[in-house]
């Protein structure tokens, strides 16, 4: 069989071979270590995106009672404007700055004689207009280069308004990705938020939820679930959110982690400063929802919780029974490829498992190493002059630090519900399945080309790319306007959707009649042709056709003809 | 929604709330996908490019291409001339385009990296070609980012000759594939072949095969680029988007240049096809004549419900005011007249516009504005019908006010690049949008013994 893989590095010539060829992985030949977090090629189409669009677009960004500024030129605030999904609704307070975008929107003045004064007279009409009681500025690229001091902006502004301001310096050009962004928000909240309400009061079984921005009310979701087993949850990190419930965060019993990639530096602080544990959860997919609700009644180790669990679980899955079922036969046998930020990669294949949909391809746009791997690499991670101009805060412990678990349980806990671990996406995935970091537009075009899968999960850049290659693509970046699709209904959801994508009846008629004869303008025949000889698309090929044949099958150009 | 919009005013001098622009590369990258075969480069940190792509396909719900420079700390302290040189080789060899359109970004521009210096240094396969403009993030707007562009292309590509052909040069400014595709019936019919740049029909309104094409059949040619200086005159359209590059046909190609208003309502139509007329020697034929016509009859038909409805319009400078004119023929009353791109004159030729049709009340008309201002005009006087982009959205929903998507960005509907809004026909489409946008009103909001079902 001709190795796809080498095929597709083929077209590589010699620097950039070298630079992609860790960063692909063909399960199937054995290889586990993967090239991760490091410098896209210059030049190549990289669907990544900046250290701004990390810190503000994903974690500052959904706090809906803060003004989060965007300091710099009009366009960074303008693309991160309602653009992400990140649903929220009013605070206790009316108040929801989500639907706002706020700028200094920076003249070439500001860039020549610095920028400062103009965004102390941004907030100070900020504070005018809304009577915030948190701002956030969060910096451009140039506003690094012509060094505004923003710390010294928001130092000042906390004495002049009373408000408290954090800065992020979170310039696109830092790092290597969204991730480095995503680092220097955790620092930020870290620093200034959590752990600065020791008032507000706290339910029983308390627990946050980590790395969950609500896409299309994915938060909401799982929200409910938990409640209704009878968590309280004291803060969602932070979709449909505010600052104020950050800070008193640090007051759960436990930090589930559902995006590990961007929110585990929190999770860790929290853990060394207020002995917090965390546990890896995934509320995507029904038996990896399952799963997380046991593990979490595990850590509390209350009988009553854990049969309330059960009896939840039980009540969910019995109303979804029927629909779930119909789905998967269905859906079943059909091959995905998935390549999203830094852990729906991973979370979506459980829930395509769920479904009877096998994952041939999956990738990470801006994830490390650990993501992949799991956590037992992060030691052998070489630090290197990208990731070295990130802060890494070192936190020591609070005075109010306090062990939740005894040495003895928490070693059991370690055991049984892998506290404070996160064993990566690989060990999840089938061997003969691909594993891409930083997918680029050629390689996705050509791991189509090889796979043929019957859908393609991405984002918007790519979406349109797929389709017009005669692939159903579905974003998992913004559930392409539906969703929830986390916890029960959500599976639901994802599955009708996915079907509904299937089915589309314009599939069938791609082809114009009087041209089905006509290879160059078959596509379906157009593609067996440039596909190379033994390659596995010919097989994957032959397996589809062992699929029982549904009415939506999307295959049906043939039936067609 | 939108809830803590208050209406009292407030002068703001720095903060910028809902803007009704965004940053110059994107418009760089939208006129350079209006080239065959052409690679967009973003000459920044890869986030700018992430962000044009995704809003750019957002809008025409097609591929968008580009490539970045993806700036690192490190290029950002010592220069990017590295990346861009190591970008250029690497697309070529990847992407194999005819030619590369590098535009800056705040970063590269703040830091002063020298495009031309870099680009004579790169390695360039024979045959191929790299053009480059300055597109500073802190300067104008989305807008001048694509005259800039356009105006690069003609100055580094075309070649000024005595001898001229029969063709004439059009620049058509920001518009849809769809209204491309119109202008083109247009010279079609008035007996004109045209060198059209940029030409993003067939690019970015491709047709679905199959099979994906990275470079899809559309787009000005670089043989017609360069032939752009052999054209016996040309047409600018819309004086935002088109000033630059007419400067640089006038100046450097010394071609004979019109630069005049798109080409949207009828006395703008009248008047594009009258300067087409004068060129091709040619006068306007029965059938467009008669696509007038029907035109006029439209909106004589539906002129009640068009008659003195307050409209608040909104978006990109060149829309907009052609928007303003075709408004007051309908008999609609703009009242707020507002675009996010810097520039006097846009206030100028929109009263322009107002006084050329005896309009004297006051109207709000605002250049540099953003929709957070316009939301706080129409809480203190509302509005019947907004019409402009997108974002203009959360202003109708917590107004309660209808709306009609037109212009850029339109993000959540679909369609609506392969249609005009340009010539008799795109009026024809306006107008029916605007009438049934009010109309569906009417039916929704009046009494059930007020339902009429023959109008």
């Amino acid at each position: 069989m001709m190795d796809i893989k080498e095929a597709i590095l083929s077209n590589y010539k010699a620097k950039v071979f070298k630079s992609r060829k860790d960063h692909i992985l063909d399960l199937a030949s054995g290889q586990s270590a993967i090239s991760a977090n490091s410098r896209a090629v210059p030049g190549i189409m990289t669907n990544r995106g900046c250290c701004y669009a990390g810190c503000k677009g994903v974690v500052v960004g959904p706090l809906k009672d803060a003004c989060v500024i965007t300091h710099g030129p009009i366009g960074c605030g303008f693309y991160s404007w309602g653009t992400r999904r990140n649903k929220a609704r009013s605070d206790d307070y009316g108040r929801n700055f989500i639907q706002y975008c706020l700028s200094t929107d920076m003249q070439e003045p500001d860039i020549v004689f610095g920028g400062e004064k103009k965004l102390r007279q941004a907030i100070t009409e900020a504070v005018t207009l809304f009577k915030p009681e948190h701002i956030m500025i969060c910096s451009t690229c140039p506003v690094g280069l012509i060094g505004d001091d923003i710390h010294a902006v928001a130092s000042w502004a906390e004495k002049e308004f009373g408000v408290k301001c954090l800065a992020f310096s979170c310039e696109g050009y830092k790092g290597v990705s969204q991730s480095g962004g995503h680092h220097i928000a955790n620092n930020g909240l870290m620093k200034k938020l959590i752990g600065s309400d020791d008032i507000s009061p706290i339910g029983r079984f308390p627990v946050n939820l980590l790395g969950e921005y609500n896409i299309g009310g994915d938060g909401w979701e799982t929200e409910r679930i938990l409640k209704k087993i009878g968590y309280d949850v004291v803060c969602v990190f932070t979709g449909d959110s505010t600052a104020k419930a950050i800070e008193k965060s640090h007051r759960a019993h436990l930090n589930l982690v559902q995006c590990h990639r961007s929110i585990n530096y929190v999770a860790e602080m929290m853990n060394k400063a207020f002995g917090i544990h965390w546990l890896k959860v995934n509320f995507v997919g029904l038996k990896a929802t399952v799963k997380s609700l046991k593990d979490i009644a595990q850590f509390f180790g209350d009988s009553d919780l854990i049969a309330r669990t059960d009896e939840v679980i039980e009540q969910e899955l019995d109303a979804i029974k029927e629909e779930m079922d119909l789905l998967t036969e269905r859906l079943n046998g059909r091959k995905a490829a998935i390549f999203v930020g830094g852990s729906r990669s991973h979370h979506y294949q459980e829930l395509l498992k769920d479904l009877g949909v096998e994952t041939v391809l999956a990738g990470y746009e801006f994830a490390h190493r650990d993501d992949y791997e799991g956590r037992k690499v992060i030691g052998e991670i070489k630090e290197d002059a990208d990731s070295k101009n990130i802060e890494s805060l070192i936190v020591e412990p609070d005075k109010r630090y306090k062990a939740i678990l005894s040495e003895a349980r928490y070693q059991e806990l370690k055991e049984t519900i892998d506290l404070e671990n996160y064993q990566g996406m690989i060990k999840d995935m089938e061997n003969g399945a691909f594993v891409v970091d930083d997918l680029n537009h050629y390689e996705t075009i050509e791991f189509i080309r090889f796979l043929k899968p019957d859908v393609f999960f991405s984002g918007i850049k790519d979406k349109f790319v797929i389709q017009k290659a005669g692939v159903l693509s579905r974003q998992l970046h913004s559930y392409d306007y539906s969703g929830p699709y986390s916890g029960f209904n959500g599976a639901v959801i994802f599955g009708r959707d996915l079907l509904m994508g299937l089915k589309a009846p314009a599939w069938r008629m791609i082809t114009p009649p009087w041209a089905v004869n006509d290879p160059p303008n078959n596509p379906e025949a157009y593609r067996d042709l440039k596909a190379p000889e033994g390659s596995q698309a010919l097989e994957s090929r032959e397996s589809l056709a062992n699929i029982k044949p549904i009415e939506s099958d999307l295959s049906s150009e043939a039936q067609h003809a | 929604m939108l809830d803590q919009t208050p209406s009292e005013y407030l002068e703001r001098k720095a903060l910028r709330i809902n803007p009704l622009k965004t940053c110059q590369p994107v418009g760089a990258l939208y006129a350079a996908l209006g080239v065959r075969k052409c690679m967009p480069h973003s000459h920044g940190s890869q986030g700018c490019v992430s962000y044009h792509r995704s809003f750019l396909t957002r809008h025409f719900k097609e591929p968008a291409i580009a490539t970045s420079s993806s700036f690192t700390e490190g290029a950002s302290v010592f220069g990017g001339g590295a990346n861009l040189k190591a970008s250029i080789k690497n697309i070529f060899d990847i992407y194999d385009p005819d030619i590369i359109a590098v535009h800056t970004t705040c970063l590269s521009e703040t830091i002063g990296d020298d495009l031309n210096a870099f680009i004579s240094e790169a390695t360039v396969p024979e045959g191929k070609l790299v053009v480059y403009a300055n597109t500073p993030s802190y300067v104008g707007s989305h807008i001048t980012g694509f005259g800039n562009m356009v105006a690069s292309f003609i100055k580094q590509l075309s070649i000024p000759t005595s001898a001229k052909c029969d063709k004439i040069g059009l620049l058509p400014g920001w518009v849809n594939p769809g209204d491309i595709r119109e202008l083109k019936r247009l010279l079609s019919l008035m007996g004109l072949e045209a060198i059209i740049l940029p030409d993003q029909s067939g690019v970015l309104d491709s047709p679905m095969t199959g099979t994906y094409q990275m470079y899809p059949e559309g787009g000005t040619t670089i043989e017609d680029i360069i032939a752009l200086g052999s054209v016996k005159a040309a047409i600018s359209l819309g004086y935002a988007c088109s000033t630059e590059a007419s400067l640089a046909i006038k100046g450097r190609l010394n071609i004979e240049t019109s630069l005049m208003p798109l080409p949207i309502g009828v006395r703008a139509t009248d008047n594009f096809l009258m300067s087409l007329s004068s060129l091709s020697g040619q006068k306007v034929p029965l059938d467009l004549e008669s696509e007038r016509g029907r035109l006029i009859d439209l909106m004589l038909d539906a002129n009640q419900y068009f008659h003195e409805k307050k409209v608040a319009i909104f978006g990109d400078p060149d829309t907009v005011e052609g928007l303003c004119a075709f408004c007051l023929e309908l008999g609609l009353k703009p009242l707020y007249v507002l675009t996010g791109t810097p520039g006097d004159s846009f206030v100028e030729r929109v009263k322009k516009i107002l006084r050329s049709y005896q309009e004297t009340y006051e109207v709000k008309i605002k250049a540099a504005g953003d929709l957070f201002e316009l939301h706080q005009w129409i809480k203190n006087q509302g509005v019947d019908l907004l019409l402009g982009s997108s974002y203009g959205k959360q202003i109708a929903k917590a107004q309660d006010t209808p709306m009609v998507r037109v212009g850029f960005p339109v993000l959540d509907r679909y369609g609506h690049a392969y249609n005009p809004i340009v010539g008799y026909r795109g009026a024809i489409r306006l107008a029916e949008m605007i009438a049934s946008t009010l109309m569906d009103r009417l039916d929704r909001d009046c009494a059930d013994e007020d339902l009429d079902v023959v109008m």
